[in-house]
């Protein structure tokens, strides 16, 4: 077997990709058992796009990526790649390539050799291949660390190495399994900034689980909110930020103040469920008679907890009849602005700024 | 603050019990003095050891390198390498050794190639519940006799038996059936290191090696083969070392052959020529010193 690496892609969908989505789901079920993992799951991910899974663990959205990289059979439904259905494919005829969570590098070689074994497989004479290798750690910046062993690597830089190991293949689309989940926060952020950059460099689809909403938040186009094996919700960070649809997407993605349909019809007037971003509160201290202007909400509270966040302050409130509130302040740099424990405070926020919730 | 006060706020009420530290003399000295704790760790199995391996080696050295006066049968205490030169000049100790050593070795290939796609089947494709079953079905011929087996291997291949109804045929009393009865008595010892070092293979090497393009026996060949090295290794040692110590099987199912098991037997009993004994005893001793060396060379145990 001696394909030239980028060849497959091309070959496969003559026509080029702007024709089809780089991967489109159809009815994608899978079970295990009697456990239902994932459930009627249809998805298209554009050429190029930086797509995020996100859920909670035993959400579906591994499994979904395992059944896109071929390590699992679907049950039902369908795998599209570039327009070809690969749904009874084994994972070494599909052009994506996986980063693991636990990056998966081959302890017994040196980190060259691993970048490299994608290249060996397809049968690439030594010389060049090892080339090609070196370059993608270049890209990866870990250029002068080719002899080592992965063990004598930090957890970044074998992060690092998965990445170029995959790259190294020049995929069309890239699967990444919570790749940065066992990297401590500042390595974590640094890394976001440069898978970001990568993706954009390179131009290729980034399919990305993860559990972190902030992470799915800053670097995605698209993101998909599964729970229960489904998709709960399918849009632009913006738009599952700003309109969570249900109140698990505005509970699971930031933190949120929930009204239920009882207490959105006490408060606000209105039937159904809504939903209120924290740092759309705004608090002043003591209670206030004035009555409430043009679409504002105001509720009389009592601060509960006041929670110091370094870039502001969470306050925790309880409303005269009993509603548990959260309000985000930012700092503002003027001096002690904290509410206290026990203080009255008057909470007010804009009509417009209600989500209503489809339940 | 009085101490009603105190009291009466939750969470600071203490049981007296519960403070202060739990007084214990000697776990204070013993933390204090690190070499005490170490030899008082140690000291068992340092002198259990010493006994039973460094002693019974250095007897056994010096044995072999006494002499059996041939009319009084008196053991002469004087140094010879008279035992060492017999071995070497005496042409029956070389053929001995080396159809010793074939068995050893004929042994542990069959096994390694018996255990590696059941180790396989047990650590990567099994259910945990037949995994289960099979580790059980795997020790359980280790609680058998060692005789009862032999002796059933001898049943199975003996005229007219097991082996003759199956239409192969048997291969009679021999070193074949030396060497089928000792990789089935000492197949348990190979399976499991293996098994155990596959175990400690993640699954996630071999998906990203198909992911990477690798069919599956590439994957084997590449991935999981390497890493298993050390395991097979473990395995091979014991299978190698327990049969090139063995005399039994060879006086059940060997015919007329013998090993150097058996020479050690007789002369140590028999022909009563104990320094002889202890001198064959050093070559299997001294074939396993040059092996690991050689092993160990190789960087195989590195990774153990």
């Amino acid at each position: 077997m001696s394909l030239p690496t980028s060849a497959p892609a091309e070959t496969a969908t003559p026509g080029g990709a702007a024709d089809h989505p780089a991967i489109s789901l159809r009815g994608l079920r899978k079970t295990y058992g009697d456990v239902v993992a994932v459930d009627h799951v249809d998805l298209d991910i554009a050429d190029g796009e930086f797509f995020s899974m996100l859920g909670p663990s035993g959400s579906g959205k591994t499994t979904v990526l395992r059944l896109i990289a071929g390590f699992e059979q679907a049950t039902a439904g369908t795998v599209e790649l570039g327009g070809s259905d690969v749904t009874r494919s084994a994972p070494f005829e599909r052009d994506v390539h996986t980063v693991f969570q636990d990056y998966a590098l081959f302890p017994h070689m040196s980190v060259l050799d691993n970048v490299a074994y994608g290249l060996r497989v397809r049968g690439m004479k030594k010389a060049e291949r090892r080339e090609r290798a070196r370059q993608a750690l270049e890209t990866v910046r870990l250029g002068h660390l080719g002899a080592r062993r992965p063990a004598q690597l930090s957890g970044g830089q074998r992060q690092r190495v998965a990445l170029a190991r995959a790259i190294v293949l020049q995929p069309r689309v890239l699967l990444l399994d919570e790749p940065l989940g066992a990297l401590d926060l500042k390595l974590r952020e640094q890394m976001q900034v440069e898978l970001k950059q990568l993706q954009r460099e390179l131009g290729i689809t980034f399919v990305f689980v993860t559990h972190d909403q902030e992470e799915a938040l800053t670097l995605s186009d698209r993101i998909a909110v599964f729970d229960a094996g489904r998709i709960q919700q399918l849009g632009t960070p913006r738009e599952i930020y700003e309109n969570p649809s249900s109140a698990y997407v505005a509970g699971f993605v930031g933190t949120t103040n929930l009204f239920d349909a009882e207490t959105s019809q006490r408060i606000l007037g209105v039937a159904g469920e809504h939903a209120v971003r924290p740092e759309r509160l705004r608090l002043s201290p003591g209670s206030d008679t004035e009555t409430p202007r043009e679409g504002e909400v105001r509720l009389d509270a009592v601060v509960v907890e006041t929670i110091y966040l370094g870039t502001g302050n969470r306050v925790h409130l309880r409303t005269s009849d009993g509603v548990e509130l959260v309000a985000l302040e930012q700092s503002t740099g003027s001096l002690d602005t904290r509410e206290h424990r026990g203080e009255d405070v008057t909470v007010r926020f804009a009509r417009a700024d209600v989500v209503p919730l489809s339940s | 603050m009085s101490a009603t006060s105190a009291d009466t706020r939750p969470g600071r009420t203490t049981d007296p019990a519960l403070r202060g530290p739990v007084a214990r003399p000697g776990s204070r000295l013993l933390h204090r003095m690190v070499w005490l704790r170490l030899s008082l760790l140690l000291s068992a199995p340092l002198a259990w050891m010493l006994l039973v391996y460094v002693v019974a080696l250095a007897a056994l050295l010096i044995t072999s390198l006494w002499s059996v006066d041939s009319l009084t049968s008196e053991i002469d205490r004087s140094w010879t390498f008279d035992n060492f030169r017999t071995l070497v000049d005496n042409e029956v100790y070389r053929t001995v050794t080396l159809r010793t050593l074939g068995v050893a070795v004929a042994v542990t290939v069959i096994d390694v190639a018996i255990a590696l796609p059941i180790a396989f089947y047990m650590a990567k494709v099994a259910t945990p519940r037949v995994r289960r079953m099979l580790v059980v079905a795997v020790l359980t011929p280790l609680w058998a006799s060692y005789l009862v087996k032999v002796f059933s291997w001898r049943v199975v291949l003996s005229e007219g038996g097991l082996a003759d109804w199956t239409g192969f045929g048997s291969p009679g009393y021999g070193l074949t059936a030396v060497v089928i009865t000792q990789a089935y008595i000492w197949l348990p010892y190979v399976i499991l290191p293996i098994f155990a070092s596959l175990e400690r293979v993640p699954d996630s090497l071999l998906e990203a090696a198909g992911d990477l393009g690798a069919p599956s026996g590439l994957v084997l060949r590449s991935i999981v083969l390497p890493l298993l090295v050390p395991g097979i290794v473990a395995g091979a040692i014991f299978s190698f070392s327990l049969t090139m110590g063995d005399y039994i099987t060879v006086n059940i199912v060997g015919g007329a052959n013998q090993m150097l098991g058996n020479l050690v037997y007789i002369n140590a009993g028999a022909a009563n020529n104990l320094p002889l004994a202890a001198a064959i005893a050093m070559i299997p001793i001294v074939v396993m010193l040059v092996l690991l060396t050689a092993i160990r060379r190789t960087g195989a145990l590195d990774n153990l």
